[in-house]
């Protein structure tokens, strides 16, 4: 079986980054300051990956019908999300294939998020269980 | 410089106690975009069968990202965290994290490699409440690039 799951598209803005890093701890200068970021080789202030991960998990939450479905949940970073100092920032799309329903009633689904239509999440799998 | 090899297979202390407050997992969730009743209201996380609201499934790297500065901040490794960047991440539950939880992180350094001039380390935490119930195990990976 492959069902493909609804995508799920977040916007993502500054502020979304800066109240994250408040709310996570992860202070690091590449997530605010673009003069720190330009400084190491990057096009601007990034998100945190487990700022893009935390997205993927609420796609699930979304497609399980629960808040509290996530079994496991894993992600490969495969490139950063550059967030412009825009009104609009930019757009994570997250999108799912289911690849099983185990034994024990888990469904196994592999998760890619994109922005501008590149991967920044590769090799997403989780298992969930639905309520 | 290449990390430490002899840091794999090693294991740390459980680290101090972690109390995982209500208002602490209503800001992560907000700041998430989890706008589900049971991360926020009490009442809803109870009617699903928890103590109390329930963390949004990425919540756990909050304390696991403290926790992990006992390995990655020891002189010993040789990791610059200058050129870090986060590789993988991963999670496997038990159950989710509730308001109340009083969590203890056991570190062990699973993996160290090195491909293409770039230092890969796993790190693997237990994450436990302080009588010893297991809740969810974090791995994580980061990448050392190479210099120059």
């Amino acid at each position: 079986m492959s069902e493909q799951l609804p995508p799920q598209t977040f916007r993502v803005t500054r502020a979304d980054l800066i109240r994250y890093a408040g709310a996570s701890g992860d202070f690091n200068t590449i997530h605010w300051s673009d003069r720190i970021a330009t400084s190491v080789g990057l096009p601007g202030v990034i998100a945190h990956g487990m700022f893009t991960m935390a997205l993927g998990g609420r796609a699930l939450a979304e497609w399980a019908g629960a808040p509290d479905a996530v079994v496991e949940y894993g992600v490969r970073f495969s490139r950063p999300v550059p967030v412009p100092d825009t009104d609009e920032g930019t757009e994570v799309v997250v999108t799912g294939v289911v690849k099983e329903v185990t034994d024990d009633g888990l469904t196994r689904i592999d998760l890619t998020a994109t922005c501008n239509g590149e991967k920044v999440l590769s090799l997403g799998k989780a298992l969930i269980r639905k309520r | 410089m290449p990390l430490d090899p002899s840091f794999v297979g090693r294991s740390w202390p459980a680290t101090p106690p972690y109390q995982v407050g209500r208002e602490k997992i209503r800001e992560f969730a907000t700041a998430v975009g989890a706008t589900a009743a049971e991360h926020h209201d009490p009442e809803a996380a109870r009617a699903a069968g928890y103590p109390d609201v329930v963390a949004p499934p990425t919540f756990p790297v909050v304390i696991t990202m403290a926790a992990s500065r006992q390995i990655i901040a020891d002189p010993a490794l040789g990791l610059d965290y200058s050129r870090v960047v986060h590789g993988d991440q991963r999670f496997a539950y038990a159950r989710p994290v509730v308001a109340g939880d009083s969590l203890v992180c056991v570190n062990t350094v699973d993996e160290i490699t090195s491909r293409g001039g770039h230092d890969f380390i796993t790190t693997r935490t237990e994450v436990s409440t302080e009588a010893g119930e297991p809740v969810v195990t974090v791995w994580s990976k980061l990448v050392q690039r190479g210099e120059g």
